[in-house]
Parts: C-alpha cells; sequence; structure tokens
C-alpha cells in the first residue's frame, strides 16, 4: 500500500475516491455541491461555537475532525508522525485569516472549486482561473527566494494539540452540548449550516478522506503549483480524477445543471469570484498547501500548519462578523428578475486590504538566493 | 566537491526548488538532506523527470538523497 498510494496510479485512484466520497456526501445530506469544502466547514464549526453569529452556517463539521484523525493514524501507522513547528507562524495565522475571506467571497475553497465544477456551475471555471492566477504568483514568490525559513521538531505534546481540539469538538457535536441556554453549542435550524449527512457517516467519510489524503499528499494547490513549477502533472492527476469521479456521481444521483445563473449557494460575479480565490490561492502557496492539505499536516503533528487554521477560524468570524462574505444569486419571484450576488463594499475591501497585505509578505520574506 | 542540500524543516516546495536549482546549475553529484517522506518522495520525483539518477539511504528519521546525472 506504501507504494501504491505514492504512485501515479495511487494519486489517481485516491483523487477519484476522495471526488466520489465528496459528492456522495450531498447524497448523504451535505449542502449542494459542497460534500467537502474544508473552507466553509471551518466557518460552520467558527459558527457552531459562537465565533461568528451567521446563524444559517453553524455546525461542527465531522468532517474535518476524520480528515485530522485519519491523518493522525495514517502518519504513526507508516511512522510519519513527526512532531514540528516554529516556522513563522504569526505570519501562517495572517495566510489563513486571508485565504479564509478569499474563500468565502468566492463562497468556497479549492476543494469546492472542483465539487462546484463537477456540478456544472460554470462560476467555479473563473475561481479555478483566479486560484491559478493567485498560485502563479505564489511562485514567482518562491522562485525569486520567497521562504517562512526552517520548522523545528518538538516534542509530541505539540502534535497532539490539533488532535485534542478536534476530539473537544467531536464530543461537543455528538452530545449536542449547550453551555447557556441560549448560546453555544449553536445548530443551524435553516441554510446550509442545517444540511448534512449523519454523524457517524460524514466522520467516517472524513476519516478515510484524511488516510488516503495522508498517503498520497493530495493537495489541490500543490497540483496547480507543481504543474506551473516544475510541470510535474503528478498531484493534479489526483485533482481531475476528483473532478471525474464527482461528476460521474453527480451525474447518477441527478446533481449535475450546467451554467452560471442559480447555482446553489453560489454567486456570478466574475470579478469577485477571480479575486477572491486569487486572494487564497496566493495565501494557500505561501504556506505550502490548500486547506485540506493543511488539516492532513496538523494530524501529522506540524504546528504551523495548526496555526494557519485557528487563522482560518478567525478569518471565518470576521468574515461573517464585518459582513465580508459573499452573498449567494437570488432569484426574486415577485420582481421575476434574478439578483446577482457577490461581496459588499466591505468584502470588496477585505480582499484588496488582503491582497495588499500578502503580496507584503511575498515580497518582504524572501531570503537571498545563493 | 558534491553540492550539499540540507532541506531539513522546509515547506514544500521549496526543497524541490533547491535542488532544481543545483541540477539546473549542472552542479553534480547532489547530496540531500530530508527529513520528511513527503521531500523525499518529490525530489525523488523531480530529479528522476530531470533526467537524474537518484540513491536513497535512510538514517533513523533522515534520508540522504544522492543526485547524479543520468546514464
Amino acid at each position: 500500500m506504501k507504494d501504491f498510494l505514492s504512485s501515479s496510479t495511487g494519486i489517481v485512484t485516491a483523487g477519484g475516491i476522495i471526488g466520489a466520497v465528496a459528492a456522495y456526501l450531498v447524497y448523504l445530506g451535505n449542502p449542494p455541491n459542497m460534500g467537502v469544502c474544508v473552507a466553509c466547514f471551518t466557518r460552520d464549526t467558527a459558527g457552531a461555537i459562537g465565533l461568528h453569529r451567521a446563524g444559517a452556517v453553524q455546525y461542527i463539521r465531522p468532517e474535518l475532525i476524520g480528515f485530522v484523525f485519519g491523518s493522525l493514524v495514517s502518519a504513526l501507522a507508516f511512522r510519519e508522525f513527526r512532531p514540528r513547528g516554529g516556522s513563522v507562524p504569526l505570519i501562517r495565522f495572517v495566510l489563513g485569516f486571508f485565504a479564509m475571506v478569499g474563500a468565502l467571497v468566492f463562497l468556497g475553497c479549492p476543494w469546492r472549486a472542483l465539487a462546484r465544477l463537477a456540478g456544472g456551475d460554470l462560476n467555479a471555471v473563473v475561481g479555478i482561473a483566479g486560484l491559478a492566477a493567485g498560485i502563479a504568483v505564489g511562485v514567482w514568490f518562491l522562485k525569486t527566494g520567497y521562504s517562512l525559513g526552517r520548522s523545528a521538531p518538538s516534542r509530541t505534546a505539540v502534535g497532539l494539540v490539533m488532535p485534542a481540539f478536534m476530539l473537544f469538538l467531536f464530543l461537543l457535536v455528538a452530545l449536542e452540548v449547550k453551555f447557556t441556554s441560549d448560546g453555544p453549542v449553536f445548530f443551524s435550524s435553516a441554510g446550509p449550516g442545517s444540511m448534512h449527512a449523519p454523524l457517524f457517516l460524514s466522520l467516517g467519510a472524513g476519516l478515510l478522506v484524511g488516510v488516503l489524503a495522508q498517503r498520497t499528499r493530495f493537495c489541490t494547490m500543490g497540483a496547480l503549483r507543481d504543474v506551473i513549477l516544475i510541470k510535474d502533472f503528478h498531484l493534479l492527476s489526483g485533482v481531475i480524477a476528483f473532478v471525474v469521479a464527482a461528476f460521474a456521481v453527480n451525474f447518477l444521483i441527478g446533481k449535475v445543471n450546467v451554467g452560471f445563473a442559480q447555482q446553489p449557494i453560489a454567486h456570478s460575479n466574475h470579478l469577485w469570484n477571480f479575486l477572491g480565490m486569487g486572494l487564497s490561492g496566493l495565501c494557500f502557496a505561501l504556506a505550502g498547501g490548500c486547506p485540506g492539505r493543511q488539516f492532513f499536516m496538523s494530524g501529522e503533528g506540524d504546528a504551523d500548519a495548526t496555526v494557519f487554521i485557528f487563522g482560518m477560524l478567525m478569518g471565518a468570524a470576521f468574515a461573517h462578523n464585518l459582513d465580508f462574505a459573499a452573498a449567494p444569486d437570488k432569484f426574486d419571484r415577485a420582481a421575476q428578475l434574478l439578483v446577482t450576488g457577490g461581496p459588499s463594499a466591505w468584502g470588496q475591501s477585505a480582499v484588496l486590504i488582503g491582497l495588499v497585505i500578502t503580496l507584503a509578505i511575498g515580497f518582504s520574506m524572501r531570503e537571498r538566493i545563493r | 566537491m558534491p553540492e550539499t542540500i540540507d532541506t531539513r524543516g522546509l515547506s514544500c516546495p521549496e526543497p524541490v526548488i533547491l535542488v532544481k536549482r543545483a541540477i539546473d546549475r549542472d552542479r553534480f553529484p547532489i547530496e540531500v538532506t530530508a527529513d520528511s517522506q513527503t521531500a523525499k518522495e518529490n525530489v525523488t520525483r523531480m530529479a528522476i523527470h530531470s533526467g537524474c539518477s537518484v540513491t536513497c539511504e535512510t538514517q533513523g528519521d533522515t534520508f540522504l538523497l544522492r543526485i547524479d546525472r543520468g546514464v
């Protein structure tokens, strides 16, 4: 298994299984074209513990808990659990923050962009173009000496912080804990947050994805980065398999609807779809992994990836509290008009400020090339 | 003198970039120290795609890769 999953057949098989699982989770109850969305699920989790109060998007997503434990178990089994950290954690926090802001302006992370594409949502093509542009800028920084420096090996306890946090979240969702009568934990009664597969199926799917992704290093950002940087199509073949398998499952369960207009939990404001995902792509490239990969690395003991995820949680809280997150397209029945969604002026400003800050990080964190 | 590159603790894809730079500058043989299976796999794949030969020795948790011109 060790050699198979690191082979080209292995990454295609794993990508296909992950894509099929993602699409099937929608059949089991997850929101449309959102079988797995790492950013949306982190945002829902932030809402559930009260970090934001957007009532429609609050649920502790067991898939994320599965991601971390699947990766942890796999890393332990294959002797790849390596507690480590200390590679400019604060900058990683900021990158996680703005990666989330960009994702919530697009309404999805790269994983959901693929899932949306596999459901026929052509706005995803614009998002993926933005993602590629952001990653290309990140590659330019990497080629000109960008580095966040070395992490150092650390004690086991460091690597267990994220699994411990995930165990805590699991207890909250499994026991449906209520800390005060009108306080958290919040579970949406309407909207995307109310739509979810049964708890243990979500957790099981997350565990399976966690194991496969840890073994294969599946990374949606790395897929495009490696093509741009070294013309290596290894990871991209897994991503293509993800889309093909997700499309096949969507087709079988009747969830394919090709077009730009009225796509589920999406908007057709092309400029901000492009810029939102562009900001995310740059942040992921500068932090060395897509949001899924950050969860898998945190399961392997990477404290820097864990800090990135906490930045994402904070980004989600700000995005919903300060109205950065985009509104989806809506059909006004009275006027018989399609109202195009997109980010508010606050959201647009947040993306532009995020671009300035991440570009400044890119320019300033460079070392002289020998 | 072989070119030595220590990739321990570096984030993906920095190990690949450093080794690729040495390959492009024709600084063979290149000795690479890596501390993760991921870095080892990525560097090996890139070097083989670039037409080089790679041998790997494992010392505890560290991988020592030796990259030479392809035959």
